[in-house]
């Protein structure tokens, strides 16, 4: 059985699954069931500062998409921070990490940009034994509006000064979670790098209007009559988040900075390419909110099996395994040449390859009388968009033409030797070579 | 729950009502709105789309479905009464297993095909119970087309001419409209007097008149129509059954199946039908495959339809037969009757089986005859081919000015369906004819 056991910038827990602050970790109650589920930790819900707590709307704070068979897609929210008092939720807390010390518990923080209240707030919520802390930075609804969250976020050095706060006041450690509604998620990450921060967590939720209702004429989720922006989630938003936590891990500025994945995050699958793209353990929301605590056990099941299948004994020999396989696109080898192979036999003949390819992409399909599809070597430049539209998987395949054989689109023989943009005869800006 | 299956002779009140109730029910109950979006979600939009090229009304499949899955059934249902104005009826009744569902490339993925003929059920039933009828009629062209028979062909040729400025006036021999709609289909494939509704859905285009009780050649004839009107639409269907000729044929409780399921679907109350302990129905096709499903259904102890060539070649597709022995119907095939035995009524039939030229006999209170329908009498003046009235690929017969569809014709299978697409393109054609298109 592969080891699933993590420390992630010094934090341990049973398991790489964190539940992400939000709704699910609100309070104690909830907590508890999450940790009794198997939860490996949580990122309690963000605290802000003493006094009256904020407000919620009290119409609908969430809006969604769906796929077939209303398979929830994206999750839309405008819930703001808890909206319970400090002291309640710091009690909570004191009492689930006493009653589950082996889970990590981290506390997720949000107070007005001045130094003064994240010196104070910062040892009072470390006395409840939290193992580190989140500074939130991400939210892009309500608060930002307030100067927090996102407002927070989208300025480097707002980050970078903030974080310095926090590290001077603990000793534990201080991960900073980013927003993605910024141009370029270096400039952040390394704003959290300077200020300090033990690791970063990413992504926070992508500003969005999930819908609008047309008879109603107002963005949903609908609040008498007028809507808002809220923070967009769920399986629709992993490939941003996973190109952004893959970008901190193979740049040389942030490269090396601790990330914990967020976004979308359902299966066991979504967290192993989160790892393997840099992440040292994720957070889980959406799947939470949609389908329960629950689906913990998948998640873990299905990591462990397929680590003993192929080799790997614990968490941390995963992280990052893909990360020397991102590159720019300039250094792809453009004599690597493939071509589309339909397979006769899985084929159910529904043409939707031969309308992609005729209509929009290279009319590199061929269809007869009697719905038999063909690839046209001289036609096909392998886009792949025919292999993404066939609904039978592993009927249309990629096969690459090896060196030495004509690729019948250019008449050119395949060369054995990489070759890339940077060197490339119709590159104005190619670099002699030597 | 009563039930006296067994006692012998044909009886009424075999079943309790509410066994009648359950049994009549809806064959296939319709989608809900979620199941509907369920089911569109699976079609794949298909390039030229097999399930078109199979539908004999060339429905846009694809698009109807797509239209479901985007929350606009009345639209959908647009899409396909533009192509097959009894497009709820042929969702009911379509053997849709050996058309559009048969073709449909899930079914070869997977054998679960796309539930078309359900969703075309949903999409139009959405668009009747809002009792829209989106269609509005061109210019008056000031011609008057007669039309024999009110089925399936008559009412889409009737509709189809309508809809293009014609005046149109329906003769059918019944008291009601429908063809075998009405009366021939099974009670569990057009329940809620669908027929019916749907009919009178179809005259809200206008410039229709129905006469009721009008049979060619006794209440009027060819030639009276063509010097009254500018053209004849025939879509009488076949309005006689084959006889067996074998001894017997005379005795009580020999029955033509068509008659037996006429009936039943008149009944003001099912448990007035009289319906034999040991039924036997003789044919293949799908009148007997409904004709023993419902002998069945109405409380009959034993039915066993007999069959004089092999299940292959038995025109009922596999899947009715399917459902006809789910309902417990036996099947006996490659035999053939040869004498019908009994006194007054009759109580057994002898049949030989063909492979092996043996005789054998059957125990029988009702017999069912289903082996097929043929021509009434018609004007001479038409030529016939295999039996039925010959016609050119536009429906025109040799007579000028006269054209007709459905079964009543030399092509096409005997379908709702088909009768609604030959009605449907005959008055396409009347229409470009009589305003000189062509």
């Amino acid at each position: 059985m592969a080891d699933l056991t993590s420390s992630f910038c010094g934090i341990k827990s049973p398991n790489p699954f964190w539940l992400a602050s939000a709704p699910p970790t609100d309070k104690e109650y909830n907590v508890r069931r999450a940790f009794e589920a198997g939860w490996g930790g949580v990122v309690w819900k963000t605290l802000g500062v003493e006094g009256p707590p904020i407000v919620n709307v009290n119409g609908p704070r969430y809006g969604a998409i769906w796929g077939a068979d209303r398979r929830l897609l994206g999750l839309n929210n405008i819930e703001l921070i808890t909206d319970r008092p400090l002291e309640i939720n710091l009690k909570e807390m004191r009492q689930i990490k006493k009653d589950f010390p082996d889970r990590a518990l981290v506390a997720s923080v949000m107070v007005p940009c001045e130094e003064i209240y994240w010196k104070d707030i910062i040892p009072q919520i470390a006395e409840t034994g939290v193992d580190g802390f989140e500074l939130n930075f991400g939210c892009p609804h309500g608060m930002s509006e307030r100067g927090m969250g996102s407002a927070v976020g989208q300025v480097p050095e707002y980050i970078e000064m903030v974080t310095k706060w926090c590290k001077e006041s603990t000793d534990l450690p201080v991960i900073v979670k980013l927003t993605p509604n910024i141009t370029n998620i270096i400039y952040p990450a390394t704003a959290a790098k300077n200020g300090g921060a033990d690791a970063v967590s990413l992504i926070n939720t992508i500003s969005s209007i999930v819908s609008v209702d047309l008879e109603n004429m107002a963005p949903n989720p609908t609040i008498d009559g007028k809507g808002t922006a809220g923070g967009y989630c769920g399986p629709a938003v992993k490939p941003i988040a996973l190109n952004m936590v893959a970008q901190i891990a193979r740049t040389d500025v942030t490269a090396g900075l601790p990330i914990s994945g967020i976004g979308g995050i359902t299966t066991w699958r979504d967290a192993a390419e989160f790892m393997a793209l840099g992440a040292g353990n994720v957070q889980v929301c959406t799947a939470a909110m949609t389908y329960g605590f629950n689906i913990i056990n998948e998640m873990t099941s299905g990591l462990s099996s397929w680590m003993d299948e192929n080799g790997y004994t614990s968490v941390d020999q995963l992280v990052g395994k893909a990360v020397p396989n991102v590159t720019d696109w300039q250094y792809l080898n453009l004599n690597y040449i493939t071509k589309a192979r339909i397979d006769q036999e899985k084929c159910i003949g529904c043409g939707r390859c031969y309308a992609a390819c005729e209509d929009t992409s290279h009319q590199a399909i061929t269809m007869s009388e009697d719905r038999v599809f063909d690839v046209k070597d001289d036609e096909c430049v392998a886009c792949n968009l025919c292999v993404n539209t066939c609904p039978v998987d592993d009927c249309i395949t990629m096969v690459q033409l090896l060196p030495g054989q004509i690729d019948e689109r250019t008449g050119q023989v395949v060369a054995e030797e990489y070759g890339n943009w940077t060197e490339h005869p119709n590159n104005p800006s190619k670099v002699a070579a030597e | 729950m009563s039930n006296n299956s067994e006692v012998g002779g044909p009886l009424a009140g075999r079943l309790d009502q509410i066994s009648l109730k359950k049994n009549f029910s809806d064959l296939h109950p319709p989608l809900d709105s979620h199941e509907a979006a369920v089911a569109a979600d699976r079609c794949y939009f298909c390039y030229d789309a097999p399930c078109v090229t199979a539908c004999p009304t060339d429905i846009d499949i694809p698009l109807f479905i797509r239209q479901i899955s985007t929350g606009m059934p009345v639209a959908s249902a647009k899409t396909i009464l533009d192509q097959n104005i009894l497009g709820g009826m042929c969702a009911r009744v379509c053997p849709t297993e050996t058309l559009c569902e048969e073709a449909c490339v899930r079914e070869k993925a997977e054998g679960k095909p796309v539930q078309i003929g359900l969703l075309q059920r949903y999409a139009t039933d959405v668009l009747m119970n809002v009792d829209d009828h989106p269609f509005e009629r061109a210019p008056s062209t000031n011609k008057k087309i007669a039309v024999v028979g009110a089925g399936p062909a008559g009412l889409a040729a009737a509709h189809r001419l309508a809809l293009l400025g014609n005046n149109v006036v329906i003769l059918d021999a019944k008291e009601k409209p429908g063809g075998l709609n009405e009366f021939g289909i099974a009670a569990y494939k057009s329940t809620n007097d669908f027929a019916q509704k749907e009919v009178a859905w179809l005259l809200k285009i206008g410039g229709i008149k129905i006469n009721y009780g009008k049979l060619l050649g006794r209440d009027f004839s060819l030639s009276g129509l063509r010097d009254e009107y500018d053209a004849v639409f025939i879509g009488a269907g076949l309005g006689n059954v084959r006889s067996l000729d074998i001894d017997g044929e005379s005795l009580g409780n020999v029955q033509d199946a068509v008659e037996f399921i006429s009936s039943l679907r008149q009944a003001e109350d099912l448990a007035d039908l009289e319906v034999g302990s040991n039924v036997v129905v003789i044919g293949g096709g799908m009148t007997a495959i409904d004709a023993a499903v419902q002998s069945k259904l109405l409380g009959a102890h034993d039915v066993t339809v007999v069959y004089r060539r092999s299940v292959e070649e038995m025109p009922a597709s596999l899947y009715e037969q399917e459902l006809a022995k789910s309902k417990g119907v036996k099947f006996i095939y490659n035999s053939r009757p040869v004498q019908i035995v009994g006194t007054e009524g009759i109580s057994s039939i002898k049949f030989q089986n063909t492979q092996h030229d043996t005789e054998f006999s059957l125990p029988a209170d009702h017999l069912l005859k289903a082996i097929g329908q043929i021509m009434d009498e018609l004007p001479l003046e038409l030529s016939r081919e295999n039996n039925k009235i010959k016609v050119d690929e536009n429906f025109k017969t040799d007579v000028a000015n006269v054209w007709a569809g459905g079964d009543c014709t030399s092509i096409g299978e005997d379908l709702t369906v088909t009768a609604v697409a030959q009605g449907r393109d005959a008055a396409i054609n009347i229409h470009a004819s009589l305003s000189g298109e062509i």
